[in-house]
């Protein structure tokens, strides 16, 4: 990374910043300071206070005390507009892009000085230069729904540079990205560094922490607790332990690899897309054995949804059988399967996995609805609720006020320790996890990892679907690459590298081709 | 009577019957387009429409008339903008109540309104004057198009009303606000913009344009008071809507269909036709007719990936800090 001078004044000075929302100290006396050229990384874990303070830079939220400073004047921001009329923008973790809009029409939207007849051409143009001068590829009117999520990232970058921002604001952005497009991200940023511009960085990746950071800076419960140049850093071990003010095991204990008899087996699954084309699953298959976990390693769209929908009865195959505890279930309900013993872990938590509303003593008890056990004449056993939510609330270490608080109140952790919780509950052989860990912490992600584990050595047949490569090295014992809905090759976790992997997943056939 | 001429007849009828629904529901697509659903039209309609008679019957002054109508419906739609955005109502239900308030207070107004010679009823009393059609010389002599240069000013306002509607959201940046406010409110917040100053404004606006579309029938259409003369067209508005997959340079097609079987219907009806078909199924087709061109929409919408979607935040109360 180039170097940032420090003598010159902070582009950003936020100091003594206190916030708090109803019941939690989101941010409590916190201190940030950005200098020109400067790459901050904000670290911490969810709930740790830093898109709160973040949100505050930028005008959404206000701080209840402290003083923010932007190149050098006290900056009184109380909206968006006017954090970018300084120069500050952020990209938001959930891209705030109008799904129907084209990408000029996004990128202009709300623009105080446009005229009341945007000229769409000239607009077109700049957005042109600029992509073309950053590397961000994207066409000015494609509609934002048509794009792939590195391309949408792309168009949110390009808002902000069109707008003119220099201190940019970047929440977890390679989130969503392969390991090409985060490169491909590292590449622009640097662009936008050699030009002075400025940016911090939300992750809780510590990789990224050391790839693209000049210093980093601690958040735990809403407090910094460390600021330091990313050089100082010994051991990436010590960042994680001062995000989670414990010790976290980096190495999962699993027990030996003993695969048992074959719990899933898919035989040359295709399915169509409706209205025709291309094959979204394209003679997949695929046999999963007990005590066996199986990764599908895959850029996001290239049919690992489909693939866990039609095991999971939520997707119709046009041909190909699927065998699950040695039964056939191809095209049955998902009653049907779940009855035969299969467990799910959606990849759409909020919506598939739990139901918002509802408690999380009811959210547990869900499954269970078809069993006596549940209830009496269509009567629900409110007592036995309370004792089966209770032993699952212990069991999975759930932070919940209650078991009668809205499972939406839960941080995504603890939501998807919830769901875990229900479906590790009643699994009968077969566990289906979909990006189980996207989008948590680093703590909530050891829990879910060691429980998937926990699964296999039990002699359970588990099916992971992860983006994250460095997590299917870690926790599967073979991997399957997907591309384009077909398999590409199914590697022996032990063999298995990341480069190899993302080559599988670029969909290059055979190495050096 | 020949061919030409029976067309020609027809969509004049077709015109002056369509125009009051034309306005209400251009009204409701600009509502919907920033994610308020008004389920109060036929309230607000009818609230214009007593409002514009009433004035009309007292003052003579049409345009006076309109706009107090116009006035009045925007009164109403505020009290369901406050509802819905300020305290966060269901728009269902809210919407239900703008209805049964509005209706039940026309109809209870209109019947002390009036002069005391009528028992204070404003029913039975003819305006000193009415909106009526004013032919443009050479064109209103085509056969059937001539039909489009001879109608009331009204529906010469939406000549330009409607393409300007159209220009208004797909080619302004205030028309790319509202669209961006109905789709992702979020979105919207995160660039500056505030989405209940945008829900209010335009939620008053289409009750505005509803009170216009309402006073339309009382001073143009059937120029008199009657309670519930509205019967149902806010409900078909809300249909309408749908019809026009919330593009207001569409919702002409949607009330020119309902308005040509509704006309149709009277035509045939007149022309005796009923001795085959019985009236009560006349009187209904339109409203059938509704029903299979809104399925038949949903089919197509799938076909089409969508494109002709509702607003993706419609219906939904917005506040930054939600779960």
């Amino acid at each position: 990374m180039s170097e940032f001078t420090t003598d010159e004044t902070p582009v950003v000075r936020m100091v003594n910043i206190t916030k708090h929302f109803p019941g939690v100290l989101a941010n409590d006396q916190v201190d940030l300071t950005l200098h020109k050229g400067e790459v901050l990384a904000l670290l911490g874990e969810n709930g740790a206070g830093k898109s709160t303070l973040m949100n505050m830079l930028v005008g959404l939220y206000q701080p209840d005390s402290g003083e923010i400073y932007v190149k050098g004047s006290l900056a009184d921001i109380k909206s968006p507009q006017d954090s970018m009329a300084l120069g500050v923008g952020m990209i938001h973790q959930e891209f705030m892009l109008v799904g129907n809009m084209s990408v000029a029409e996004n990128i202009v939207l709300g623009m105080k000085d446009l005229p009341f007849v945007p000229p769409m051409i000239e607009i077109r143009k700049k957005i042109t230069d600029l992509s073309k001068r950053y590397g961000l590829q994207v066409h000015p009117d494609k509609i934002i729904q048509d794009l792939s999520v590195g391309e949408q990232q792309r168009v949110e970058i390009l808002k902000l540079l069109y707008r003119g921002a220099d201190i940019l604001i970047l929440d977890e952005p390679t989130a969503v990205l392969t390991p090409g497009e985060a490169r491909d991200l590292n590449e622009i940023l640097k662009k936008m560094l050699a030009e002075g511009k400025s940016a911090i960085f939300i992750t809780h990746k510590m990789d990224e922490v050391m790839e693209f950071s000049h210093s980093v800076q601690v958040l735990r419960r809403g407090k910094s607790v460390s600021v330091c140049p990313t050089k100082s850093i010994k051991r990436v071990q010590d960042l994680a332990n001062m995000m989670v003010g414990r010790d976290i095991l980096f190495s999962l204990e699993r027990g030996p690899y003993s695969p048992g008899e074959v719990r899933v087996e898919a035989q040359d699954l295709t399915v169509l897309p409706i209205g025709g084309g291309k094959p979204v699953l394209d003679n997949v298959s695929l046999t999963i054995q007990g005590g066996e976990i199986l990764g599908i390693a895959g850029v996001a769209g290239n049919g690992q949804q489909q693939l866990t929908e039609a095991l999971t009865g939520l997707l119709k195959v046009n041909s190909g059988k699927i065998f699950l505890n040695g039964k056939n279930m191809t095209n049955k309900t998902p009653l049907q399967i779940i009855k035969n013993g299969v467990s799910h872990i959606p990849a759409d938590r909020g919506r598939m996995g739990v139901v918002g509303d509802m408690s999380v003593g009811d959210n547990l008890a869900m499954k269970k609805y078809r069993t006596n056990e549940l209830s009496v004449h269509s009567v629900i056993k409110r007592g036995w609720v309370r004792k089966f939510a209770e032993r699952l609330i212990e069991a999975f270490t759930i932070k919940t006020p209650n078991q009668d608080t809205s499972v939406k109140f839960l941080s995504g952790g603890n939501i998807q320790k919830t769901i875990l919780a229900r479906e590790i509950d009643s699994c009968g052989g077969i566990l289906i996890a979909v990006y189980p860990s996207r989008g948590l912490d680093v703590g909530a992600t050891e829990a879910v990892r060691q429980n998937l584990i926990k699964q296999r050595d039990k002699g359970n047949a588990v099916l992971l679907v992860s983006e994250e490569l460095e997590e299917l090295l870690m926790v599967a014992d073979k991997i399957a690459v997907i591309f384009e809905g077909r398999i590409m090759d199914i590697l022996d976790a032990k063999e298995a590298t990341t480069e190899k992997l993302g080559m599988l997943m670029a969909g290059v056939e055979k190495e050096g081709v | 009577m020949n061919m030409v001429d029976f067309i020609t007849k027809l969509l004049a009828a077709t015109l002056a019957m369509g125009t009051s629904l034309t306005y209400a529901t251009l009204g409701e697509v600009y509502t919907q387009k920033t994610g308020i659903l008004n389920l109060g039209m036929e309230g607000i309609m009818l609230m214009g429409a007593l409002a514009g008679f009433t004035t009309a019957f007292n003052t003579g002054n049409l345009f006076l008339a309109m706009l107090m109508a116009m006035f009045v419906g925007g009164l109403f739609s505020l009290l369901h903008a406050f509802l819905c955005i300020t305290m966060r109502a269901n728009q269902v239900p809210a919407g239900l109540a703008i209805t049964i308030f509005g209706t039940g207070l026309a109809n209870f107004l209109g019947e002390r309104l009036g002069p005391a010679s009528n028992n204070f009823n404003l029913t039975g009393m003819n305006l000193p004057s009415t909106f009526s059609n004013i032919a443009i010389p050479g064109l209103s002599n085509i056969p059937i198009f001539g039909a489009l240069f001879n109608v009331s000013i009204l529906t010469y306002g939406l000549y330009i009303l409607i393409p300007f509607s159209w220009f208004f959201m797909y080619r302004t940046k205030h028309g790319m606000v509202v669209r961006a406010v109905g789709e992702s409110p979020k979105t919207a917040t995160a660039l500056g913009i505030s989405v209940s100053k945008i829900r209010y404004l335009y939620t008053t606006l289409g009750g505005v344009l509803a009170g216009l579309g309402g006073a339309c029938l009382s001073l143009s259409f059937t120029p008199s008071w009657n309670q519930g003369m509205t019967g149902g067209k806010g409900w078909i508005v809300i249909a309408l809507v749908i019809f026009s997959t919330w593009n207001p340079g569409r919702v002409v097609i949607g009330t020119l269909i309902f308005g040509g079987i509704t006309s149709l219907q009277f035509s045939l009806q007149a022309a005796g036709l009923k001795m085959v078909i019985p009236s009560q199924f006349l009187g209904f087709s339109p409203y059938l007719i509704t029903l299979i061109a809104l399925a038949g929409m949903t089919i197509i919408n799938q076909k089409k990936k969508g494109s002709f979607a509702s607003p993706a935040a419609l219906g939904t109360s917005f506040a930054i800090d939600d779960k």
